[in-house]
């Protein structure tokens, strides 16, 4: 049984030890200590950038099969070619399809934006990796930032301009009103999720991404479900999902910013889009569900990233659930959704919340005990929720008096 | 003197900085010279990491290249003059503007000599940078009275804007 302990004991910090590992051995071939650190670093960064890439291949895969199941379909199967059990190597002859495609370029486009396009776009979304807790501890992060959250709302931010490149450089006119209509999107609901970030960084203290984590002894979903709710509202309009899907809308507004673009340019933009989707999932898992926590990550820390990846499998069941089964809005209601409710409501609910928390300490010196704090907050969400639906329902009731008192008048004119 | 890393990085983020400004100036289509711009604000981000500040850092991606590289872009985009391309480099107050750059330049320089600390980079960066900076701007004696103002404008920004796109 000795082995099987040894072996229990490196699996329960293998990042670390895979590590240390790595570097006795290129130590052991004669190189000095900092290049070697260095070489591991690299391998690390270049993991953690692939890692999104491996799981968006499956993603799509399973994403097909169940949107399939959903609309009383098979999906990829082997029924035709053989795509190994279930279909489930069908993502890689696409891929492969789309990388051996040819390159087609349209006429008059402006080539150097054109191209570039599709590499930022992807570069922006396997940067957001970089700060995401797989785990407990420092090795089981890219970096631990002090800026953490804010460095991954930056550089979401930041990628917007490569969808007006895409659009503009296309010599399209769709593809330019596209990437309008993209930005317009975008920009407007990074509002209410930048607003529900920074009320998880009041209470948490900290926008140090483990910091959050370990903020989280009552989960931030039940201390704070409407923070949660606004979140992920905003979040699903960012990685363009259902009832906000109007960036692609492929059956009315032709694809929108990318419609120029085929083969593999095509592909890292669809790439990027399900990277995105995942990268929100694991946020929302390290912001609202606690990260890594669970049970026995004390013993064994490897456990963490189990729990991680449990959690962030269910925020994408949901997502595709969402996705798959929703209607799309139009672009008034979704403009609409945004500046009228979303926003004011992350508003009231970053000053409701912000003060509440700050009440909270203020009352227990010692410190508050930690379902006291939860229950407080839930409480207060609570009651913001019943205000904004009572205003939003007078006003709803006085707008139908309104037109009812129209609609008498003109009956009246139409009688007389 | 050895070459580390930290130096390569700061050569390669002023090159950025400097080339995509040059860049700027200098290119015909306005598209483009917004993009160079682009680059120019992330390789200040860059700059400010080697600074050890990942605060000013990350808001110059977020407020530069997200907010206002945007709004300048979509400006260009809906300016009738931008279907002519490619425009010409310079309009006739290019001496104002060539005269009233020189004179921030010097100033700059002249502040810059004022203010040379040889050793600044010994000194070593607080732990907390950002608690540090959140107190600073919130207290009486720090700057609570510029970080008002500050907003007060916005809020006059945004309130402008309303009023200015209402329809009447």
């Amino acid at each position: 049984m000795d082995w099987l302990t040894r072996l229990l004991a490196f699996l329960s910090n293998a990042i670390v030890n895979i590590g240390a590992w790595l570097q006795g051995v290129l130590t052991g071939w004669g190189l000095p200590e900092p290049t070697a650190h260095l070489i591991v670093r690299a391998v690390g960064a270049l993991a953690v950038g692939f890692f999104p890439l491996v799981v968006v291949i499956f993603l799509i895969w399973a994403y097909r099969k169940i949107a399939a199941r959903i609309q009383g379909r098979l999906g990829p199967n082997s029924s035709g070619t053989w795509a190994g059990p279930w279909g489930i190597l069908q993502t890689f002859a696409d891929a492969i399809k789309m990388i051996v495609k040819e390159d087609i370029r349209p006429q008059g486009i402006d080539p150097v934006p054109y191209n570039l396009a599709p590499v930022l776009v992807v570069f922006a979304s396997v940067m957001l990796w970089a700060v995401i807790p797989f785990g407990p501890g420092g090795s089981l992060i890219g970096t631990d930032l002090s800026i953490g959250i804010f460095y991954i709302m930056a550089f979401a931010s930041a990628a917007l301009f490569v969808f007006l490149m895409a659009g503009w450089s296309s010599n399209n006119k769709y593809a330019t009103v596209g990437a309008f209509r993209a930005v317009a999107q975008l920009v407007g609901y990074e509002i209410p999720q930048l607003l529900a970030v920074l009320t998880v960084v009041a209470v948490a203290g900290t926008m140090k991404m483990q910091g959050i984590v370990g903020a989280q002894n009552v989960i931030f979903l039940v201390a704070m479900p409407l923070t949660a709710f606004i979140f992920y509202m905003a979040s699903l309009a960012e990685i363009n999902a259902r009832p906000f899907e109007l960036l692609e809308a492929e059956s009315e507004l032709v694809c929108g910013y990318f419609i120029e673009y085929s083969g593999m340019k095509f592909g890292m933009f669809y790439l990027a889009e399900f990277m995105n989707s995942v990268a929100v999932a694991a946020i929302f898992t390290t912001l609202f569900l606690g990260g890594w926590r669970g049970p026995w990550v004390d013993q064994a820390p490897i456990l963490g990233t189990i729990w991680f990846f449990i959690k962030m499998g269910l925020v994408i069941l949901a997502w595709m659930f969402i996705q798959i089964t929703l209607p799309r809005l139009r672009i008034d209601q979704m403009l609409n959704f945004n500046w009228k409710f979303l926003t004011p409501l992350a508003i009231v609910n970053l000053c409701v919340t912000v003060l509440v928390n700050k009440g909270i300490t203020e009352a227990f010196p010692g410190g508050a005990p930690v379902w006291t704090r939860a229950g407080i907050l839930l409480f207060s969400n609570v009651l913001t929720v019943l205000v904004v639906w009572g205003i939003s329902a007078l006003g709803r009731r006085r707008e139908e008096r309104r037109a009812w008192r129209v609609a008498q008048a003109t009956e009246l004119e139409v009688t007389a | 003197m050895t070459i580390t890393l930290s130096h390569v990085l700061f050569v390669l983020f002023g090159l950025m900085v400097l080339g995509g400004a040059i860049a700027v100036v200098t290119v015909r289509n306005l598209f483009h010279a917004a993009l160079w711009l682009m680059l120019v604000f992330f390789g200040m981000a860059g700059l400010y990491v080697l600074l050890e500040a990942p605060f000013f850092a990350a808001a110059q991606l977020f407020i530069y290249m997200g907010a206002i590289g945007i709004l300048i872009i979509f400006a260009i985009m809906l300016t009738r003059a931008f279907m002519r391309q490619p425009m010409p480099r310079a309009n006739e107050q290019w001496w104002l503007a060539a005269l009233l750059t020189a004179v921030l330049l010097g100033v700059l320089v002249f502040l810059i000599l004022q203010n040379i600390r040889p050793n600044i980079m010994a000194e070593a960066v607080p732990e907390s940078t950002i608690h540090i900076l959140g107190v600073t701007l919130v207290d009486p004696t720090g700057y609570a009275l510029p970080f008002e103002v500050a907003s007060v404008l916005l809020v006059m920004a945004l309130i402008g804007a309303v009023t200015i796109v209402r329809e009447r």
